[in-house]
């Protein structure tokens, strides 16, 4: 069963890959999307099994994958209830994604291909949780970088796509070069890269140290930081955040997908995996909660201004897996989890929804051209209130456990580190930001004057959009199908349900009998009840963040519509500064990218150019013409030379044969 | 003492050709008709008998008869069949092509079953008179062959050049030989390698280099290559596709055998010549070919290039190195027996055509043609998993093991460069625009063509019996 959930999705994308052309678009899509609702059930069937019930683990090994030396690879599969959350939180919204795609996709001319990739990115991402070692984890881990290169570039045809499809494979070679760094520490100080045999080592190594550019690390904390760079990477952490924002360029159900529910979670799931490690190394974890503070509070204040309704949603991701990160930094592997599974949901009902309000406007992105939107599309309207008021942590809602279970968390925390102290505040500040860019998501796009006919009109006039409208008026803002609205229900209960239903398990009282091992804490780390034990305000303070973000974004976008223009206006520079994402893409070209490229150049210019190509292919290719002009010229066709040429052979190998009979006797 | 049946029963494919070429040309003679009528027929079944006298010889059967001049063993078997195999399909492809031009005349037949008892008198040759003597029959009648169309000028041409400097190689040859059996005293392999011990003095040295050249002439290596661009050209191309196949076995079998029985006490000095000669002839074949527009001309370089590489197996000096000429000579056979069913089926209105760019856009008039031409390309220049990656594997392999690292370096540098001129033909036939379209090529020549393609594409899936037959047969030799 395990086996299946993991290689229907690859058994879909062979289908669809290799045969779509063959099966025509519409049996492609439904057949990767049975096959991933399959999937699904099994997954579900998996989780309440392994997770709810006896919680057995079980880690079959498919096949040897290679042997060399000490270093065994195999094929296995690890399930145990953190793989089964992962299990279940991947497969659900990559069905209901796939189901989504049938409507949103409907237009495109090469759909088959969208299901493959989107199949293939599931399978990869199946591989990465169910992996038994860190050879597996990062197949997989560079499979859903594959995936996710090709999907962002699905529309190859727009250079801003393929741009942010290099970027984003870059950008994360930069967190991969981390993840194998690690990977080779771990099995230079374990002789393993099996999880069983580095987590039974682990605590041997905790004082152990390694030397390395002059100086002794400590071992653990060292490899710790090599691989969390690779989860920064994958999830988009400060520093390593540019790509996502810029993967939006991908279609919407792919943003839902890969860069909010499953893939960018997976650096969340690699830390919470390995926190057997983690756990010794009190530097490393210190590291991760300030990241993952600073990620929530800067991608935070960039959502503030960002225009594009997908941009704000992706900040928005962005700062959300801080917050995971800050969970699990300090030692609550749990509450990370939580978020991430929670998360999942009412963000990719977030991008769903935000899906349906571009297709109802035909690919119109940008709030400024949207607004009063909400008698046109109600239904779509209902669902991202839903996932706004679950994203902002009202009561009861999924985001009101996970989110503000972490901010407690952080508090707890902060009573022995200062750094958690920090991660507390920005946190506290980030939720109330939150809040403001949420609800100004929602106003401005569904609230207020409309603005989007005039622009409609005038952007295209003809309607030439390669769009196939027939069934609906020109202009006119439409509900969407009914494959598209279906996973905006189910996502919206589970964006209102998953928090209360599964908080006694995921982080309360039921904790330890769900998680079981495989989660590890140390003897030292009690976060899950410290958190209890905290002055009440702390529980407050989050929702009070969050009613003042709600009431400052009504009253600037609907009660005085005037006051964001004045407010940029008077303080132009700040303004300026976040909208243009605190300059980190300009930083990064200056710093990076364009000596790489002038070293580019100077390489292939100088380097190669003038060098190896003058010297070697070309030079190589106009000696070896000459040669033949000159073999050729040999050939006179007269018979005296070429007897003499015999000749002359024979008395220089007689020559030759005489000299060395003298040199050798 | 050896009785005359055994010695019979040795070399019975021998037998089975004279007696049956002389009742061919009895036959000729009496007919009173200049045309070939079945006497195309009568030599392949006559070859054909020899091949299977030779296949179902006992197994390790091997003797020296008829005074030590005549050597029976698995090598000569290995070598007298591919030779057999060359002349064979030579004479299947030939009919078509001498009938379209009006030379078909009987005598082709005969003159081919002729050399090629030549060329097995050679290979089993096991002294200086029996290698002569199998060598002259051989070239006389592959000399006229050459000149077969006589009113055509440039076979005439092609033939009395080719007669010119056979007679030169054949004097060095004969002048080496008297001197071999003037220092040793012996005309037997066995015997001068007796005579000359470890230490060869400058008579033998002088010997062996005449010798080899007579023999390096056979195989046209460079320096002694210099008639094969022009015979190749100007000779009927059936001729010119004998001349690439079964001539060549003779000549590497025979200088093999040499310099392996008669030399071992002269190792260094023969390893320096025939690492010259290959190195020479590697390149040379590499880059002449380069500049060539007429097909046969290069399929001429191409085979001198071939020669130089399967020298570089005999450079090794070791069974290993003798495993991978009969290995390099038995692919190479293949390869360019389907190369020359490829050229003689380039015709068009009736009219044979040799231009490189008469292949233009082949793939647009005749796909299956086009393919397999390419696949004998590929394959000739050497690239893995075709059989041609194969035969220079082993030869390379085995100068490496023998330490001879520079020859096997330059042996792949100039592999590469010759495969400039082999993906030039493919490149031509797939990219250019279409010349006009190749007549419907015989049933035969397609069958070559295409089991000859189709052989060194899938010669990796079952690679054994050749294996093990050159294994046998380099071992007998030591």
């Amino acid at each position: 069963m395990y086996s299946a959930i993991v290689f229907l999705p690859l058994l879909g994308f062979l289908i669809a890959g290799l045969g779509g052309k063959k099966l025509g678009d519409r049996p492609s899509e439904i057949i990767t999307t049975a096959l991933l609702f399959v999937s699904c059930a099994l997954s579900w069937i998996t989780f309440v099994d392994v997770g709810l019930h006896d919680g057995h683990f079980s880690a079959p090994v498919l096949a040897n994958w290679l042997t060399s030396g000490e270093l065994k690879i195999d094929w296995s599969l690890r399930i145990d209830t953190l793989t089964s959350v992962m299990l279940i939180v991947v497969t659900t919204v990559s069905a209901l994604v796939h189901l989504y795609s049938i409507g949103y996709m409907h237009e495109d001319s090469s759909r088959p291909r969208f299901f493959a990739y989107l199949s293939l990115f599931t399978f990869a991402m199946l591989m990465l949780v169910t992996s038994d070692n860190l050879a597996q984890m990062f197949f997989g881990w560079e499979g859903v970088g594959l995936a996710s290169y090709l999907l962002i570039g699905f529309w190859y045809e727009k250079p801003s796509a393929n741009a942010a499809a290099i970027k984003a494979f870059v950008v994360n070679r930069v967190g991969d070069f981390g993840f194998s760094l690690g990977m080779f520490l771990v099995f230079m100080l374990t002789g393993s890269i099996a999880f069983d045999t580095i987590f039974a080592a682990a605590p041997g190594l905790a004082n152990k140290s390694v030397h390395a550019f002059g100086l002794d690390w400590n071992a653990m904390t060292l490899a710790c930081l090599l691989l969390f760079m690779g989860a920064m990477g994958k999830s988009a952490q400060f520093l390593l955040h540019t790509w996502l924002p810029d993967a939006m360029e991908g279609p919407t159900p792919v943003s839902a997908l890969i860069h909010a529910a499953t893939m960018v979670t997976a650096g969340v799931f690699m830390v919470a995996r390995l926190s057997p490690l983690f756990e010794q190394s009190a530097t490393a974890l210190t590291v991760v909660t300030l990241v993952g503070g600073i990620t929530a509070f800067f991608a935070a204040t960039v959502g503030l201004v960002q225009n594009d309704i997908k941009r704000v949603i992706a900040y928005s991701t962005c700062s959300q897996l801080g917050y995971m990160f800050v969970g699990l930094g300090v030692g609550g592997y749990a509450l990370g989890i939580f978020h991430l599974f929670t998360h999942a949901f009412f963000k990719a009902l977030l991008f769903l929804g935000a899906g349906s309000v571009i297709h109802a406007l035909h690919h119109e992105q940008d709030m400024r051209r949207m607004g009063g939107l909400w008698s046109k599309i109600p239904v779509t309207f209902a669902c991202m209130t839903i996932g706004t008021l679950a994203l902002t942590g009202f009561p009861m809602t999924a985001g009101y456990f996970s989110k503000d279970a972490i901010i407690e968390g952080a508090f707890a925390a902060g009573g022995h580190s200062g750094v958690a102290m920090l991660a507390f505040v920005l946190l506290v500040v980030a939720a109330g930001m939150t809040s403001f860019y949420s609800w100004r998501l929602v106003f401005m796009t569904f609230f207020g004057e409309r603005r989007w006919s005039e622009q409609y009109r005038l952007l295209h006039p003809e309607h030439d959009h390669g769009h196939d409208d027939h069934h609906h008026h020109v202009g006119e803002p439409h509900e969407s199908p009914l494959t598209m609205m279906v996973p905006l229900f189910v996502l919206s209960i589970g964006a209102l349900a998953a928090g209360y239903l599964f908080k006694g398990e995921f982080i309360g009282h039921a904790a330890g009998e769900f998680w079981r091992t495989s989660l590890f804490t140390g003897e030292h780390n009690h976060i899950l009840h410290e958190m209890h034990e905290i002055p009440e305000w702390v529980g407050y303070a989050p929702f009070a963040m969050m009613v003042g973000g709600f009431v400052v974004a009504l009253f600037m976008y609907v009660v005085a519509p005037k006051v964001p223009a004045t407010l940029a206006g008077k303080f132009p520079a700040l303004y300026k500064f976040l909208l243009n994402k605190w300059y980190f893409d300009e930083l990064y070209d200056k710093i990076f990218v364009k000596p790489a490229f002038w070293l580019g150049r100077l390489f292939w210019k100088g380097g190669d150019g003038a060098i190896i190509d003058r010297l070697g292919p070309d030079g190589v290719a106009a000696r070896v013409v000459d040669g033949a002009g000159f073999a050729s010229r040999l050939q006179t066709g007269f018979i005296y030379n070429y007897a003499f040429a015999m000749l002359l052979g024979l008395a220089a190998l007689i020559t030759y044969g005489m000299f060395s009979l003298g040199g050798g006797q | 003492m050896e009785t005359l049946q055994l010695a019979l029963v040795h070399a019975l494919p021998e037998v089975i050709l004279a007696i049956g070429v002389i009742a061919m040309v009895l036959v000729g003679a009496f007919r009173g008709k200049p045309d070939d009528g079945p006497m195309s027929e009568i030599a392949v079944v006559l070859l054909g008998a020899a091949l299977v006298a030779i296949v179902l010889k006992t197994p390790g059967v091997s003797g020296v008869v008829f005074d030590n001049a005549f050597v029976d063993d698995r090598f000569g078997d290995f070598m007298k069949a591919l030779a057999l195999i060359g002349s064979i399909v030579t004479l299947l492809m030939a009919g078509d092509f001498f009938r379209g031009e009006g030379i078909n005349k009987f005598e082709f037949p005969i003159l081919v079953v002729l050399a090629t008892l030549g060329m097995m008198m050679l290979i089993s040759a096991n002294g200086l008179i029996a290698l002569y003597l199998g060598l002259e029959l051989m070239s006389l009648a592959l000399y006229v062959t050459a000149a077969l169309s006589r009113d055509d000028a440039r076979a005439s041409e092609a033939g009395l050049k080719y007669f010119v400097l056979g007679a030169l190689s054949s004097g060095m040859l004969l002048y080496g030989a008297s001197l071999l059996y003037g220092f040793s005293g012996n005309v037997s392999f066995a015997g001068i390698a007796a005579a000359i011990g470890d230490h060869p003095n400058v008579g033998v040295i002088f010997g062996l280099v005449f010798l080899f050249t007579g023999l390096a002439f056979k195989m046209s290596v460079v320096p002694f290559h210099m008639w094969t661009p022009d015979v190749y050209e100007g000779a009927p191309t059936p001729v010119t596709a004998f001349f690439a196949s079964a001539p060549k076995m003779a000549a590497v079998a025979i200088a093999t055998r040499v310099i392996y029985t008669a030399f071992p006490g002269a190792t260094h000095q023969w390893q320096q010549i025939v690492i010259f000669m290959s190195i020479a002839s590697m390149a040379l074949g590499a880059f002449a070919a380069i500049k060539q527009d007429n097909i046969k001309r290069l399929m001429a370089y191409s085979s001198i290039g071939h020669m130089g590489f399967a020298l570089v197996g005999l450079a090794a000096g070791t069974e290993e190195g003798v495993k991978g000429v009969l290995f390099y000579m038995a692919i190479y056979l293949v390869m360019t027996l389907g190369a020359f069913a490829a050229i003689l089926s380039m015709r068009v209105n009736g009219k044979p055509v040799e231009k490189i760019s008469d292949l233009s856009g082949l793939d647009n008039t005749n796909r299956p043609m086009a393919l397999f031409i390419a696949l004998l390309m590929v394959s000739l220049s050497g690239v893995p998993p075709l059989a041609g990656f194969f035969a220079k594997w082993y030869v390379f392999l085995a100068a490496v093991q023998a330490n001879l690292f520079t020859l096997a370096v330059i042996g792949v540098l100039c592999s590469a460069v010759a495969a400039f001129y082999y993906w030039r033909i493919i490149k031509v036939m797939y990219f250019d625009d279409a010349a006009p379209a190749f007549d419907k090529p015989s049933l035969t020549l397609r069958a070559v063509l295409a089991v000859s393609a189709v052989s060194m594409l899938l010669y990796w899936v079952y690679p054994a019996p050749l294996v093990q037959a050159a294994d046998s047969a380099a071992k007998s030799l030591f």
